[in-house]
């Protein structure tokens, strides 16, 4: 039989992904670009007997998916700029209480208001960095409709396999394009569900590092009896100020990403093997540049594309390589510089880094890249 | 024979944070005898709080106990309740807490009608953070950020509650000891939104501040504030000034909400 195959938006696909990672929960607050993950989960999710539910605000709406994801439930909510902003607290709130849950930020411009239609790649550091305290991060950057429903899954199974909030990260403009979106099948895509705990109710505890790096976690409602807490905490749960204790949680939380950097990063690469220039971009900004590089080539010059399609934690080791073998790195972004930092932190002195920006709420064409290729060259 | 908190209480987790005088204590050994009352089946019990001295109270029962982010114990409630409509799902939490920075939960909580029992300590005070007023203070009182009196009107949560859709709320006090497990009891066994608000002391941060010379004139304050409904309706207005009410304040039957949306689940799938 023919695989489904169907003509969907970004957003759209987002949506669909998530109901084939499982999500049976989203919480959300209408938000524009993000706005039709939200409405074709209403009518998605109860026919697969999820639920969905509109929020008052969003930090009502995370705080619902946080409720319902330790309640058993794959959960999910959808934003754009200033929604993740208030989101933020309760992001490091899953961080800390080790929840697994997904966040979609269709970006926008900003800061604030900034342009609720307009496309931006404006919060890549607030993926990283927004919430208080130490924290591991993963996001995902996909930069079509089919990848957006395949990275959407990818997500679902690292917020279920490492426990923690993962981000789903795409601008407007890939979240409202359409595209052929090919469904897979049952099965075809891996879906991984949270471990669940083998030890005896009385025994269980929920952050037990004696039961590896992410210890199971047990659902509200299925025999265990157990504490969850912001407050930094014992293995039991329960709030602890020892110091040992709570820099031990500190550290395996941050370990239990970063020792697995390999399994999580995942990259695309075109045309690198022999490139003096590379393009370094994500998103819908790394479609420019792959038409860039095809244009480039015709003209003789070796530039190639490296697209990050886990953004965080950031490809340092790949990126790394890569400067050493370029003449010069580019790397155009919605804002006025923001991954630039991370490329420099890992490969400056090994080649020319420059960026192309924009924040007028128009994309980077492929002539502003070539334009660019031929002058660091 | 006394009667056994014991069993409801986490070993090893006593003593409890609150100061001597607290009225919380009073209002968690009610809320154990209503758990008991309703026999409530402990791991399908979700106890859900916020931030502040009041929300402290799930750490210390044996359930499955959520201590959230400060004001967003209504939301996390209500994606547990979403989930697992089988849960009973009891909010426990303070007036600042509640109805200051999760005021909009609070009140959305109450406008869907969601099965869960909201249990609002209301000592009129931030205890937590020392004392700073609260949305409940009462206007001219002190407070440490208010050095020239309290400037703000004050809410009434009973009637925020009822307001805003709930669809059962009650209201006693501390002193009011055995009424406290009844109301909270009624309240879980009502389908929908649940507000019992108990007014309670601080004398450490609210007390000491407002000439308050002890716990007993604490006590004394909440006895001779009040009037039970059934009496208030023979008293005149006169009679009334400046009493607060107490026992069932408002009770009606209205759709619940997961109940609600079961059936939304029924209609997406052709039922």
């Amino acid at each position: 039989m023919a695989k489904k195959v169907a003509l969907l938006q970004g957003n759209d696909a987002c949506a669909h992904g998530a109901i084939y990672a499982g999500c049976k929960f989203f919480g959300g607050y209408p938000i524009t670009p993000s706005t039709e993950v939200a409405e074709v989960l209403s009518g998605e999710l109860p026919k697969v007997g999820g639920k969905f539910i509109q929020m008052e605000d969003e930090i009502g709406a995370i705080a619902s998916v946080i409720g319902a994801s330790l309640a058993g439930s794959k959960a999910l909510t959808a934003t754009s700029g200033p929604g993740m902003s208030l989101k933020q607290e309760l992001i490091g709130y899953a961080c800390i209480a080790e929840v697994p849950i997904v966040i979609v930020n269709v970006m926008r411009g900003g800061p604030s208001t900034g342009m609720p239609t307009g496309p931006g790649q404006s919060d890549v550091m607030q993926a990283k960095w927004g919430t208080h305290g130490d924290h591991a991060a993963i996001a995902v950057a996909p930069a079509s409709c089919q990848e957006i429903f395949e990275e959407t899954v990818r997500a679902f199974n690292l917020a279920e396999k490492f426990r923690m909030p993962v981000q789903i990260l795409y601008d407007e403009i890939v979240g409202h394009m359409r595209e052929r979106v090919e469904f897979p099948e049952p099965g075809e895509l891996e879906v991984i569900d949270r471990s669940a705990p083998t030890v005896a109710a009385e025994d269980y505890k929920p952050y037990d590092p004696t039961q590896g790096q992410v210890p199971p976690l047990a659902a509200f409602g299925s025999g265990y009896k157990f504490h969850v807490t912001g407050l930094n905490k014992a293995p039991d749960g329960f709030p602890t100020t020892k110091a040992e204790l709570v820099d031990a949680e500190e550290r395996r939380q941050i370990a239990k990403v970063m020792d697995h950097v390999d399994e999580i990063e995942k990259n695309e690469e075109y045309q690198t093997e022999d490139a003096d220039v590379i393009i370094w971009a994500f998103g819908s900004t790394s479609r420019s540049a792959r038409y860039a590089v095809n244009e480039l080539r015709k003209e003789g010059i070796k530039a190639g594309l490296f697209r990050p399609i886990t953004l965080w934690p950031f490809p340092e080791k790949r990126t790394a390589e890569l400067a050493r073998q370029a003449k010069a790195i580019i790397v155009p972004e919605l804002n006025l510089g923001q991954m630039i930092y991370e490329v420099e932190r890992v490969a400056k002195d090994a080649c020319t880094i420059t960026g192309i920006n924009r924040v007028d709420g128009e994309p980077i064409n492929p002539g502003q890249i070539m334009d660019r290729v031929k002058e660091v060259l | 024979m006394a009667y056994d908190y014991e069993k409801s209480i986490r070993p090893g987790k006593l003593p409890h944070i609150w100061c001597p005088g607290c009225g919380h204590g009073i209002v968690m050994k009610g809320l154990i005898r209503a758990m008991d009352a309703c026999e409530l089946d402990r791991s399908k019990t979700a106890i859900v709080s916020g931030i502040g001295c009041a929300s402290r109270m799930p750490g210390y029962l044996d359930a499955c106990t959520l201590h959230t982010a400060h004001g967003r114990a209504a939301a996390f409630a209500t994606g547990v309740k979403m989930a697992r409509p089988d849960m009973t799902v009891i909010v426990v939490g303070g007036d600042g807490d509640g109805t200051a920075i999760g005021g909009n939960h609070f009140i959305h909580a109450c406008r869907r009608n969601i099965d869960m029992t909201y249990v609002v300590m209301n000592n009129y005070i931030y205890g937590m953070t020392g004392g700073q007023f609260s949305p409940t203070t009462p206007t001219g009182d002190m407070a440490s950020t208010t050095p020239y009196g309290n400037p703000d009107p004050t809410f009434d949560i009973s009637k925020l509650a009822i307001g805003a859709g709930a669809t059962f709320v009650a209201r006693t006090t501390a002193f009011h000891a055995t009424q406290i497990d009844k109301l909270i009891a009624e309240g879980i066994r009502h389908k929908g939104m649940a507000v019992i608000e108990i007014i309670d002391d601080c004398p450490t941060t609210y007390g000491r501040r407002n000439k308050f010379r002890s716990v007993v004139d604490m006590m004394k304050r909440l006895k001779d504030m009040t009037v039970p409904v059934a009496a208030a309706s023979k008293m005149s207005a006169e009679q009334l000034e400046g009493k607060i009410l107490t026992g069932v304040l408002f009770k009606e039957e209205r759709p619940e909400y997961t109940a609600q949306y079961q059936q939304v689940i029924e209609r997406a799938q052709g039922a």
